[in-house]
């Protein structure tokens, strides 16, 4: 058994650690000092737009998150939008317009990308209906296995659960 | 009944993995994007002349629905970009031989790089675009270096290749596109 010594300094140990994650700052991304806009509040919409934007060059990250050469450029680019009185979906529309949809990392919701975003809702009905004749299945192979047993055994079983059975035995 | 079942996840498995081989082996590159800009104009973007004796280019350059002009071949190229390097022997050919006007965009370069690395391989630009800040590849929705736009009479972006151009995709793709829209003009 671990000494109360041990115990103790486990716990300020992992009292520590929560309180290094609790004051950690949110990951700042690739942003860089000098890209960012003096104001707090259009930095923090240029932030918003780049999480949702695809770096084309490693396409499976945000321009928020890449250093990418292009994902910087992208970056400076929403932001000058964004001085220039763009609103938030007119900055999206002008990526959309110069790379397509691909650049959304929400693809959004349309007759074409309609099983993408319907495939959960499909798989999660398979597999209810999947579970459902499971269980049916299962309920009627207990009640068919039920009246299995020979007269022998019936007749042993009634004399091991007879009350005067038992007390003859004790 | 009960046996077909047993087999069910085995005929699933089969399914998806040939799916996935037919991708891997024939599919397109899912690194390659499908530019938006085809079939739309070019962008309006003005591009500053790179040299003291050749012009840049801008939407004028290009034809338009109301006032058609030749095809025009827009390569997008760098000092720094190896593959550009690669490629300009075939782009050469490609301006002399097929008689269709390449409009060069030097992009997030320097000058002297750029005039330099012209000097040394040979210039075969009917106009060269300066895009220093890299500002005016975004229009254009470059995303790779080296890049290559055909854009027809009507000045509508009709291909883009993303990656050097060699002998075989010339052949292929670049240059019965390029015929087919002399033969219209």
């Amino acid at each position: 058994m671990p000494s109360l010594m041990s115990r103790l300094s486990s716990a300020i140990l992992c009292a520590g650690f929560a309180l290094l994650i609790a004051l950690a700052p949110s990951p700042s991304g690739a942003v860089l000092p000098d890209e960012m806009l003096a104001d707090p509040a259009m930095e923090a919409r240029a932030r918003v737009i780049s999480k949702d934007i695809r770096c084309l060059v490693c396409q499976n990250q945000s321009i928020d998150d890449s250093d990418a050469d292009l994902a910087r450029d992208l970056r400076i680019l929403i932001r000058e939008r964004l001085n220039e009185g763009d609103t938030n979906d007119q900055v999206q529309d002008y990526l959309v317009a110069r790379y397509g949809e691909y650049v959304l990392l929400n693809p959004p919701m349309r007759a074409g990308t309609l099983l993408l975003w319907g495939a959960p809702a499909i798989l999660v009905l398979l597999g209810s209906i999947a579970v459902f004749f499971w269980f049916r299945g299962l309920g009627r192979k207990t009640a068919a296995a039920g009246p299995t047993l020979s007269a022998e055994e019936e007749a042993r079983l009634s004399s091991l659960i007879s009350p005067r059975n038992g007390k003859d035995q004790s | 009944m009960k046996r077909i079942l047993f087999l069910l996840p085995l005929g699933l498995f089969i399914i998806v993995a040939g799916y996935f081989a037919w991708q891997l082996l024939y599919g397109r590159d899912p690194r390659i994007i499908p530019s938006a800009l085809i079939g739309n104009p070019v962008p309006e973007t003005e591009l500053p002349p790179l040299k003291d004796d050749k012009p840049g280019f801008g939407r004028a350059d290009f034809g338009s629905p109301d006032a058609e002009k030749a095809p025009v071949l827009v390569n997008v190229f760098a000092s720094w970009c190896g593959p550009c390097r690669a490629e300009h022997p075939f782009v050469t050919a490609l301006a002399k031989q097929e008689s269709i006007e390449v409009y060069g965009l030097n992009a997030k370069d320097n000058r002297q790089a750029a005039l330099d690395w012209l000097r040394d391989l040979g210039d075969p630009y009917a106009k060269i675009g300066f895009d220093p800040q890299g500002k005016a590849v975004l229009d254009w929705g470059v995303y790779g270096y080296p890049e290559t736009y055909l854009v027809n009479g009507r000045g509508e972006i009709v291909f883009k290749h993303v990656g050097p151009l060699y002998p075989d995709l010339i052949e292929r793709e670049l240059l019965p596109r390029i015929r087919a829209l002399k033969g219209e003009g």
